[in-house]
């Protein structure tokens, strides 16, 4: 690839095209299609008018969360990448999401609101990062035990969430399949996963050549100065904290985070430094374009929106794939 | 000045060497010899500060490694270790500047770095691919390109774990000459483990053979590198030839 005259064109429109077009676009569409001036007026002015609560009450809150959620993922799987030295690694891949589904399914099962659903379902992922802390860096572990660790808890969760979808009442089934394919249709307050998505940002920001560096092995790391475990101990914290913050609010949205990281990386982009902010603002476009299109594709009926980041990130991923091979 | 005083080494079930004293002077050029799992990684790996386990102390200059801060260390010494593969997506050239993370302060790349960079890619030939993504090189190039980082991170004490493997033979006599230059003109440090008995008769002043039962031999090339002691290291019969460049030994 050509850097010299490819870069600034792809920058511009990762960096401020592509964040701006699909915000407007998440904002324009829904069960009512609103012209594009009317939500631009909306969004400056703020007579009270139709449009304007629609933007700012219903679809702002929404389009905002997906895009922090899909920065978070995106975020969690380039980190999660480095750490295990893995491509595969997705957010995932620890079992943050199944300790998190088996106590939010468990919670629906209950007959709960979604406010302690979203609440167990919190717990749910601090259980399982701290089980797969404990186990996997116990005894100086290495990497190759915290992935396994992570891999067989998750397998475990995976049983558990599928005999309580046998046990759990007809009735609830469907709502739980949404919860476990991601759903951003009660997401309506992004503050929280804004201000984790910054966070992890700047740690992964600051960290960005340490990270470069652990990809080449943990003595090399070690032998050019850098803190190797307590690096690793730190990815892996802030790796859950945003994985965790993204299943509570969204569900367990799949490939946004082994897509994403890949995707910026096939055009280009490898250092940390350049990978995790593009990698957040590309997850971010990504979710809220798919978030946007589960909600219209059969409106007013809406889809759960980890079928569509799958359905449209395996092509595209795919096709890159192909195309630089 | 790199001195082991009383150093005992041990991996589970097997002491892999007991009370080592040993110092290596500025300038000098050591091989370490032994056989497959005598211990030679673990004695690198403690003696260049990778492995801070095990009684009895390392000291670089007068101070135990356990006490530099670690980039202070990495300045230091430098280690190539045994090829650990790598994840990593980008160049030849952003490759080789992460050996200067020791040196950077803030987030950009100086024009110090870039130079050492340059200069560590020309020393190892590989000026031309600087632009190449690490993945689209063969194993020589790519060990070519591990040994310029190492360049690059510039340490007084250079550790290196089988730094001839994947090389041909011209490439390995390069490599071997790079270093020896660096310890006879710039009086940099090199310890290295090797398996090639002729190269190290050649390129090292000094040697340490690690035999098998725990015992280790330290002391100058030209004193230690005997058929007699050879055979009794490698538990295996040798005959030895001489040439013009000096004495190497082949299997018996």
């Amino acid at each position: 690839m050509n850097s010299t005259l490819h870069f600034p064109a792809t920058w511009l429109v990762l960096t401020v095209v592509a964040p701006i077009a699909s915000v407007v676009t998440g904002l324009a569409f829904g069960s009512v299609d609103l012209p594009l001036g009317d939500v631009l007026r909306a969004l400056i002015g703020k007579e009270a008018t139709l449009v304007t609560d629609i933007v700012w009450q219903l679809r702002l809150p929404r389009v905002l969360s997906a895009f922090a959620c899909g920065g978070l993922l995106a975020l969690a799987g380039a980190l999660l990448q480095a750490l295990l030295r893995n491509p595969l690694a997705d957010p995932y891949i620890l079992g943050i999401s199944g300790g998190a589904a088996v106590a939010a399914l468990s919670a629906m099962i209950f007959g709960l609101a979604a406010a302690a659903v979203s609440f167990s379902a919190l717990g749910g992922a601090l259980a399982a990062v701290g089980l797969v802390f404990a186990l996997g860096f116990s005894r100086g572990g290495n990497m190759v035990r915290l992935l396994l660790t992570g891999v067989v808890l998750s397998a475990g969760f995976g049983a558990l969430i599928s005999l309580l979808l046998t046990l759990a009442p007809d009735a609830q089934v469907r709502g739980m399949l949404f919860w476990l394919m991601g759903d951003l249709s009660q997401a309506q307050a992004p503050g929280p996963v804004w201000g984790i998505l910054l966070a992890a940002l700047g740690f992964g920001w600051w960290q960005a050549k340490s990270l470069d560096i652990l990809g080449l092995g943990e003595l090399k790391a070690h032998s050019l100065g850098i803190a190797v475990r307590p690096l690793q101990i730190a990815i892996f914290f802030a790796a859950s904290a945003a994985t965790a913050a993204v299943v509570v609010e969204a569900g367990t949205i799949g490939f946004v985070g082994l897509i994403v990281p890949h995707f910026v990386r096939l055009l280009g982009f490898s250092g940390h430094r350049r990978l995790l902010p593009l990698a957040a603002l590309a997850g971010g476009c990504f979710l809220t374009l798919a978030d946007t299109l589960a909600r219209t594709a059969i409106a007013p009926q809406q889809l759960p929106v980890g079928v569509l980041t799958a359905l449209l990130g395996v092509p595209l991923l795919l096709f890159l794939l192909s195309r630089k091979a | 000045m790199l001195r082991a005083q009383r150093l005992n080494l041990s991996v589970p079930g097997k002491t892999l060497c007991r009370d080592l004293d040993v110092v290596v002077k500025p300038g000098e050029c050591w091989a370490i010899l032994g056989r497959n799992g005598s211990g030679k990684t673990t004695l690198l790996h403690a003696l260049s500060g990778l492995r801070m386990a095990g009684s009895g102390g390392v000291s670089w200059d007068g101070k135990p490694l356990a006490d530099y801060p670690r980039r202070d260390l990495a300045r230091q010494i430098g280690v190539l270790p045994q090829d650990e593969g790598h994840e990593f997506w980008g160049t030849v050239l952003e490759y080789v500047l992460l050996g200067r993370y020791p040196y950077s302060r803030g987030f950009g790349i100086s024009g110090e770095d870039e130079d050492a960079a340059a200069s560590a890619l020309r020393q190892v030939g590989m000026a031309e691919m600087a632009g190449r993504t690490l993945a689209t090189l063969s194993g020589g190039e790519r060990q070519r390109v591990r040994i310029a980082m190492l360049l690059a991170q510039a340490p007084q004490l250079y550790c290196l774990d089988e730094p001839l493997q994947h090389l041909d033979l011209g490439h390995q006599a390069e490599a071997l000459r790079l270093f020896r230059r660096l310890a006879a003109e710039e009086g940099r440090t090199v310890l290295m483990v090797l398996h090639e008995t002729l190269w190290a008769g050649r390129f090292c002043d000094h040697a340490l053979l690690l035999y098998d039962n725990g015992e280790i031999a330290s002391g100058t090339a030209a004193e230690l590198l005997t058929g007699e002691n050879l055979e009794r290291l490698y538990q295996c019969g040798l005959r030895e030839l001489s040439t013009e460049g000096g004495r190497c030994w082949v299997p018996a």
